[in-house]
């Protein structure tokens, strides 16, 4: 195991044993095999000189704990990663940003510390999962939803702060916060928005405060620990319902688009949608390669999918609210559509609340609900009976345009049929004035040659995406500072400005180094890096 | 039988063996107990009976009805393997850390898990 980078033998054992005063032995892990459990079991460096791993791992339960960790941890210019649940898969794991870290694993906050279900918010701990408030949430019958991403093992602080979404009106998951407490490198403890009026009547229902909004500093960054934090909830609704729009033709999408924008900046959706392709996406398949190695015409593609027997496009929405409502929207919906020639409808799935449990049980798609599952974690299946053993995320950002939609899916799939790795994704809507591209890398734990050509594959695609203008929204830690570099204006200036405040909040550079590519100011020397 | 059913005899014997004078529930129960809702928090999401269950879909598929795809109607599992795969996991099943699932608690898995004697 790697001991923390400039910190002696001597002095990290010394260090070891102080938190062990604070938190008990029994909560600071030293062992080779209690420290890989914080492995990046999805590390696309599995095995290889790159592959970051912990030197120790530390595990708090309260606020009190974690400023006693922080404040040894700068005496001995220890890193401390922080992590919530540690399940943030695809994205790196538990694992820190800089070998030699000592985790700072916050699962054991995991206390509820409030629900109320007339203002439709919750005060959480980072250990809190999906299924941990969903379950509170239930034992208690109260008509409230959380909004879940698809894996339900997640923290909600943690999603938050990594830009997380699902699908519900709340799906946006840093949108979603009100309010957090915050442990500083400097061991001091502070509250955001209104929480920090003593006695703040409104902590968790007015985001603002007064002065500047700090609250999305300590989102995708290293500048504080985030020990509580606020969540907005979803009143139940009395309906959801899906309209899926089926169109036959590749330059369909224009008009599709150009339809959904105006309903979403109108309010007529406020929630999910997934454009899908049977065309361009799927399993890998020579045609669509060649077609989309050259300039293939509209035409070409049209072919493509008369021969398939498919249409180009599929289009979901998804309506939450009073039943009178959903069905006024739905319908406007529908005859917005109508003016693209030959499209077809499918009407639901429609769910009624409230459900029984065992109308829960029976839903297949549980996250389009407010139900945290790991449904959708599919390993082997009868259709794909051979899988890798991990995959990493590659998340862009496009315009909500179809030209835009249509530039990037080619360009995208171009590039991953070129590199003979990646998997086209499906557009999403987890924000309202832009669409995401989720695409994933296959990793595996047994085969170097295959991480390594995965891993080219990626840094050319992170390339040509920003070269066409679409950043990453959320990133692998083995891969931040190739995201930040492609967020480059001006000299790097937003980089620049992360580093000051860096070395102003963080002078000894403990907080989760290389997190979102801030790096203290002595790590950014030992790089040769002047940013 | 599936195991949740088993334990619900258990309890109810235990019941009647209270009511007979007999001594409470064996530690062993108890840990079983432990173990029933240790698999219920942390496992049945994925390995749980019944469709929408990704682990038992996984297995149903390498086991091609050799061995019960639900970790529940294995009769197999002795406690040291069941160890070895929550802390090293396999597959897209990553390994559970112990802020996660405490030495304690595996034991009590493992032991619920684990065939009767």
């Amino acid at each position: 195991m790697p001991l923390p980078p400039g910190v002696s033998r001597r002095d990290f054992e010394a260090a070891l044993r102080e938190f062990e005063q604070v938190v008990g032995e029994d909560w600071v892990f030293s062992s080779a095999e209690d420290v890989a459990l914080y492995r990046d079991a999805y590390s696309p460096f599995w095995d290889e000189d790159e592959e970051r791993l912990a030197s120790a791992a530390v595990a708090p339960d309260g606020v009190e704990q974690v400023q006693a960790v922080v404040n040894i941890a700068g005496r001995y210019r220890i890193p401390l990663y922080a992590i919530s649940t540690g399940r943030n898969l695809a994205y790196g794991g538990a694992a820190p940003a800089l070998s030699g870290s000592v985790v700072l694993d916050l699962k054991r906050m995991n206390r509820v510390l409030e629900v109320s279900e007339k203002n439709a918010y919750a005060l959480v701990e980072p250990g809190v999962s999906y299924f941990d408030l969903y379950r509170y949430i239930q034992d208690r019958g109260l008509k409230v939803w959380i909004d879940v991403p698809l894996p339900g093992w997640g923290s909600l602080i943690g999603n938050a702060l990594d830009h997380g979404a699902g699908v519900t009106p709340m799906r946006d998951h840093f949108s979603a916060q009100c309010g957090m407490e915050v442990v500083l490198a400097n061991g001091d403890v502070l509250r955001t928005g209104m929480g920090a009026l003593p006695g703040a009547a409104t902590w968790q229902q007015f985001k603002y405060g007064i002065g500047p909004l700090i609250d999305g500093l300590f989102s995708q960054s290293n500048f504080g620990i985030v020990t509580k934090m606020g969540i907005w909830l979803l009143p139940e609704p009395e309906v959801v319902r899906s309209l899926r729009v089926i169109a036959p033709r590749h330059d369909d999408v224009i008009a599709m688009l150009e339809i959904l924008s105006n309903l979403f900046y109108s309010g007529v959706i406020d929630s999910h949608v997934q454009l899908t392709s049977p065309v361009l996406n799927g399993a890998r398949d020579a045609e669509r390669a060649a077609l989309l190695a050259r300039t293939a015409t509209a035409e070409d593609w049209d072919g493509a999918a008369e021969r398939r027997n498919v249409p180009f496009w599929n289009l979901r929405l998804t309506f939450y609210g009073a039943r009178k409502i959903v069905d006024a929207r739905w319908e406007y919906a529908r005859e917005r559509y109508a003016a693209i020639r030959g499209v077809r409808y499918e009407d639901g799935p429609t769910y009624g609340f409230p459900m029984s449990a065992d109308e829960r049980s029976r839903v297949a798609e549980k996250n389009i609900v407010g139900i945290p599952s790991l449904s959708n974690f599919a390993g082997r299946t009868p259709a794909n009976p051979e899988v890798a053993d991990g995959h990493m995320d590659f998340s862009v950002i496009v315009p909500m345009d179809g030209r835009a939609v249509l530039e990037a899916l080619k360009t995208l799939g171009h590039a991953f049929a070129e590199a003979g790795a990646g998997n086209l994704g499906t557009i999403q809507s987890f924000h309202t004035r832009a669409l995401l591209l989720i695409n994933s890398f296959p990793t595996m734990r047994g085969d170097r040659d295959a991480n390594r050509r995965v891993r080219a594959a990626y840094e050319r695609a992170v390339k040509v995406a920003a070269e066409h203008g679409w950043g990453q929204y959320r990133v692998h830690a083995g891969f931040m500072d190739l995201a930040l570099a492609t967020y480059s204006f001006n000299d790097n200036a937003l980089t620049r400005f992360h580093h000051a405040l860096k070395d102003g909040l963080d002078p000894n550079g403990i907080l989760s180094p290389g997190r979102y590519g801030i790096w203290p100011k002595h790590l950014r020397e030992l790089k040769g890096s002047s940013a | 039988m599936n195991r949740t059913n088993r334990m619900g005899l258990a309890a109810a014997a235990a019941l009647v063996a209270l009511h007979v004078g007999a001594p409470l529930a064996s530690a062993q129960e108890t840990l079983k107990q432990r173990g029933l809702e240790v698999f219920g928090y942390w496992c049945a999401p994925c390995h749980g009976a019944g469709p929408g269950n990704p682990g038992t879909v996984a297995l149903s598929v390498r086991y091609q009805g050799v061995k019960p795809a639900a970790l529940e109607e294995r009769t197999d599992l002795a406690p040291e393997v069941t160890k070895v795969f929550v802390r090293s996991g396999i597959s897209i099943m990553a390994p559970f850390r112990k802020t996660e699932i405490t030495d304690a608690d595996l034991e009590a898995l493992a032991a619920y898990l684990a065939p009767d004697e």
